[in-house]
């Protein structure tokens, strides 16, 4: 698709703030974008298949894989014993990851040898053949049994402290304390894990991996492999959907892969079949939150102390900074005038729990939802109000210091306010509620449901030094535009937004920018791309990189032509040098002739930030990004099931790098997050296998499942407080805790066979069989009341 | 086993092992990967493909049963350069984001649309003899059976919106 620039723009294509459409799209809609199982293989490709263990805790005590190792295709047998380096991918050096287990089994469907055959089939069925014998010993797969402050956990535990909340809450007019159960989660990215090793001489391999954190990857196979880290390069142009489940999960079918490789000297390829991508890698956390808060009767919240217990699973991996992040949340948008939240990543026999989008911050958040409802009930009133009631205080607001959060940052850029007024105003919220209530009160076994709930979300790692990227600008002398950076794509239109940027900084449309895959060979020690940062550092590095290019050709130009630099502006496709025209790909051929570097190397580090985990202080957070929904629901008080009639959504994204990219994120961020709050439900059978391994027993969100009635919009007003890439916010993670309003719209539904005076206390995921328990239960205690 | 089959309009022979799926024959074969697996049980949708005008998951079927069948791919649907007006409109609606479960929802969409017009009912058509408006409750029943995690379903059902009726797809 190659066209001439046109040196009469007015503007050019695909800048900043533009609708600009996904890099891919084309692509997408015609079959043609390559993912890596799309990828033509090298000849003699082979193919692996894991072996997975068949309990939940024990010792292996015999392994015979001799008939594994004669099945027809089979090449070789990898257990433990064959990493030539260390066994152990876990990516915070806790060491308790192994790649292949060869003793100890701590999870139900943990890999313990991986075959390598001819043929993914022929390797499928080998695996079947092995003949596994085990020592097994005392398994936990659930927390609620488990003392979060005594049980065994997997990472040490945050606390999160401001005021003294015991006192508060003794002090305070009047008490409720409570449990909820919070489900967890699974990726369910539509293209599964998959890994392909090319191996290269000497040391050298190549690994495609569908994963989010080419850097990690590197890392640990070149630990397994016991090579530096300049032996293998790791590349991915794109993945078919990450969501937080291809950060660390990756590591495993890479690190085995490039084993295989380098020891066969043959390609390898492993894509693991969907049972066993859900049953051996690591989902969102399942939480037990325990709380007790203290207020007044107006509904003004004094004290709160909470207990955040999470299903971490065997290992570590990620759930020290999830569990973290679930505390940094355990306020949502509200001041705590004096707070408690302690996190127990307690250690079970299940899959270790990892990142996904939100990252700990929605069970955060949820958790305080909970708190607000609970205290909603206790006075009699709207939770909507008690909602506005505790809210953060405004910007600037001096009297009193209701802009501080338990981690002592202060809120700076507070538009909580805003948002759920006219939110509140745009959903006709307040005629709604009478009208649902009028409905309620004449239909027998209908009855509809409310809810309007604001996210405020913390944008950047909290581990600081994850708050840097890089990037690499080459320019050629026909004036296009080679662009790399450390981000990945994996369907958030990451590549296309950092493209804008670079397109807007030259003033070249963006078609003469190529997004090209992210590998470790041209943008070094990147960090995941995670945690909603990636266009934030990556489009800032790359702004970097393009600026130092330019500031070569203003010098270049001004020298060359005698003219003041500031008589040179860089206009759509051509750049005004005095009083003359001339286009970009000239100047950038006069400038290779007199010799001026046209690459950059181009880098950023987030300002600001900073976090003392041992005092529970700092500014962990560059800023936050802010939104709101308000959902209606019917639910069947016969059978439970429920239908989301409407929801309507304000959302902000500060100053939107590309509208229609973030419409699609806040929409399906939206869907996720309903999914995982109703439909979505792990479950673990009593020998600790998970039965809810494939679509067939697992249900996320299908197109009928989304609201009837979806309003959904992009705040124009927001900017970023911050001076971020053109004032513009993260989209990735925030959208994602919008689906709460369903939860608490199923929740007041429920509460309505009460008259609204029991708090349903809701678990989640409110699957139709719990929000038909949670209705009998509320029926049964209305009953059990008026008896008395 | 051997199999003749025409596959986009052009025949094709295939000699494989007689438990090769559709969407094997299709992907590792005959080098076609715009079908994509996702689950490889029937359980996504992402492996539609259209056999003699009807849409099926092609992982659940096995490629030796499609002897002499006409098999319309992604591919064949329209290219980069040539887009059909449903793919041009999945462009213009956004109606993606990772993009693998596009090519089976283009698919599945491009042979719903005939099904409507045939007079099939739905599961939520009120009623079943009468022909059916395309509604947005109708278009997101019939697309059940294509998942998207990524969750893009407002832009995929708008850009079926876009199309439906209209005399090109
Ligand atoms: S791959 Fe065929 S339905 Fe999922
Ligand atoms: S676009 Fe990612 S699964 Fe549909």
């Amino acid at each position: 698709m190659n066209h001439t620039p046109d040196l009469k723009a007015a503007a050019i294509k695909g800048g900043v703030a533009t609708d600009q459409r996904h890099d891919s799209a084309h692509k997408h809609v015609s079959g043609t974008a390559v993912y890596i199982d799309d990828m033509p293989e090298p000849a003699g490709t082979l193919h692996g298949c894991l072996g997975l263990a068949d309990i939940a805790h024990g010792t292996i005590t015999a392994m015979d894989l001799s008939a594994v190792r004669v099945a027809p295709g089979v090449v070789a047998v990898l257990t433990g014993a064959d990493v030539p380096g260390e066994n152990d991918i876990s990516p915070t050096g806790r060491h308790d990851e192994p790649i292949l287990t060869d003793t100890l089994v701590q999870f139900h469907g943990q890999p313990i040898f991986a075959v390598i055959a001819e043929t993914r089939e022929a390797a499928r069925r080998a695996c079947r053949l092995a003949k596994v014998e085990y020592d097994a010993l005392p398994f936990v797969t659930d927390i609620g049994a488990l003392d979060p402050l005594n049980d065994k956990l997997v990472t040490p535990p945050l606390t999160l402290k401001r005021g003294d909340a015991a006192d508060a809450i003794a002090a305070a007019p009047r008490r409720v304390s409570g449990r909820m159960r919070i489900g967890g989660q699974d990726h369910f990215y539509l293209e599964g894990h998959i890994a392909l090793a090319i191996p290269g001489e000497d040391q050298d391999v190549t690994v495609y991996s569908s994963t989010q954190h080419p850097s990690e990857v590197q890392h640990m196979v070149s630990h397994a492999l016991g090579v530096p880290s300049h032996a293998v390069t790791v590349e991915i142009r794109r993945m078919g959907g990450g969501f937080g489940g291809k950060e660390t999960q990756s590591n495993q079918f890479a690190a085995i892969a490039a084993i295989a490789a380098k020891k066969l000297n043959r390609a390898v390829k492993i894509r693991p079949d969907r049972d066993d991508d859900m049953t051996a890698t690591g989902k969102r956390h399942d939480f037990l939150v325990d709380y007790e808060v203290g207020f007044d009767d107006e509904g003004n919240i004094l004290g709160v102390d909470l207990v955040y217990a999470a299903r971490c699973g065997f290992s570590s991996d990620l759930s020290g900074p999830v569990t973290d992040r679930a505390l940094f949340h355990c306020d949502n948008a509200y001041f705590w005038p004096a707070v408690k939240a302690v996190s127990a990543p307690l250690y079970t026999n299940t899959v270790s729990n990892t990142a996904f989008r939100g990252f700990g911050g929605p069970q955060g958040m949820i958790g305080a939802e909970r708190v607000i409802d609970e205290v909603a009930f206790a006075v009699g009133k709207d939770p909507l109000e008690i909602r506005k009631l505790n809210f953060y205080g405004p910007n600037g607001d001096k009297n009193g210091d209701r802009n501080v959060t338990p981690y002592h940052q202060t809120v700076e850029d507070n538009i909580v306010h805003r948002i759920v007024a006219e939110l509140e105003e745009s959903a006709d919220y307040a005629r709604r509620r009478r009208q649902i209530a009028a409905f309620n009160a004449n239909s027998r076994f209908i009855k509809r449901g409310l809810a309007l709930t604001p996210v405020k979300f913390g944008i950047s790692f909290t581990a600081t030094h994850y708050n840097q990227a890089g990037a690499l600008v080459h320019v050629y002398t026909d004036g296009s535009v080679h662009l790399n950076h450390g981000g990945t794509e994996m369907g958030q239109g990451l590549y296309v937004k950092v493209a804008q940027v670079v397109a807007e900084e030259f003033q070249i449309d963006i078609d003469q920018v190529k997004i090209t895959a992210t590998t470790t060979g041209k943008v070094p020690n990147t960090s995941a791309t995670a945690a909603s940062s990636g266009s934030d550092l990556n489009g800032m590095a790359a702004q970097n990189a393009a600026r130092q290019i330019k500031d070569r050709l203003v010098d270049f130009a001004a020298d060359k032509f005698q003219v003041a630099a500031d008589q040179i502006v860089f206009l759509p496709n051509r750049v005004r040098i005095g009083n003359q025209e001339i286009a970009f790909a000239d100047l950038v051929k006069m400038a290779y002739f007199a010799r001026i570097q046209l690459s950059a190397a181009g880098f950023y580090k987030t300002p600001k930030i900073h976090w003392d985990r041992d005092k529970g202080e700092g500014h962990p957070f560059y800023y936050f990004a802010y939104g709101a929904s308000c959902s209606e629901v019917s639910v069947d008080t016969l059978t439970g099931e429920y239908v989301v009639e409407r929801t309507d959504i304000l959302h902000e994204t500060g100053r939107s790098l590309n509208r229609a990219i973030d419409l699609g994120q806040i929409e399906g961020g939206f869907i996720q997050g309903m999914g995982w709050l109703t439909t979505e439900e792990l479950w673990w059978d009593d020998k600790g296998r998970l039965r809810t391994h494939a679509p067939s027993t697992y249900k996320i969100p299908l197109a009928s499942d989304r609201p009837k009635i979806f309003n959904v919009t992009l705040a124009d007003w927001p900017e970023a407080f911050e001076p971020t890439i053109h004032r513009s916010k993260a989209v990735g993670e925030p959208p994602f805790m919008l689906g709460m309003s369903v939860f608490h719209a199923l929740s007041d539904a429920v509460a309505s066979v009460a008259d609204h005076r029991i708090c349903p206390r809701l678990d989640a995921p409110a699957t139709p069989e719990r929000v038909l328990m949670a209705m009998e239960r509320l029926k049964g205690e209305v009953a059990g009341v008026s008896k008395r | 086993m051997k199999t003749t089959l025409t596959v986009n309009g052009q025949l094709r022979h295939l000699d494989a092992d007689p438990r090769t799926t559709l969407l094997d024959a299709l992907r590792n074969h005959l080098n076609l990967t715009g079908s994509k697996k996702g689950c490889d049980h029937g359980q996504c949708g992402a492996c539609t493909v259209i056999v003699n005008g009807r849409r099926i998951n092609s992982c659940l079927s096995l490629a030796c049963m499609h002897d002499s069948d006409e098999v319309v791919t992604i591919e064949g649907i329209g290219t980069p350069e040539h887009l059909s007006a449903l793919q041009q409109a999945f462009v213009s609606h956004d109606g993606f984001q990772c993009g693998f479960c596009t090519p089976g929802q283009i698919c599945s969409a491009t042979a719903m649309l005939d099904e409507v017009e045939a007079g099939w009912p739905s599961h939520v058509s009120a009623d079943v003899t009468a022909k059916q408006d395309l509604t947005v409750e109708e278009i997101s029943e019939r697309m059940s059976g294509n998942l998207c995690r990524c969750s893009a379903y407002p832009n995929i059902v708008d850009a079926i919106m876009d199309v439906a009726g209209s005399a090109k797809r």
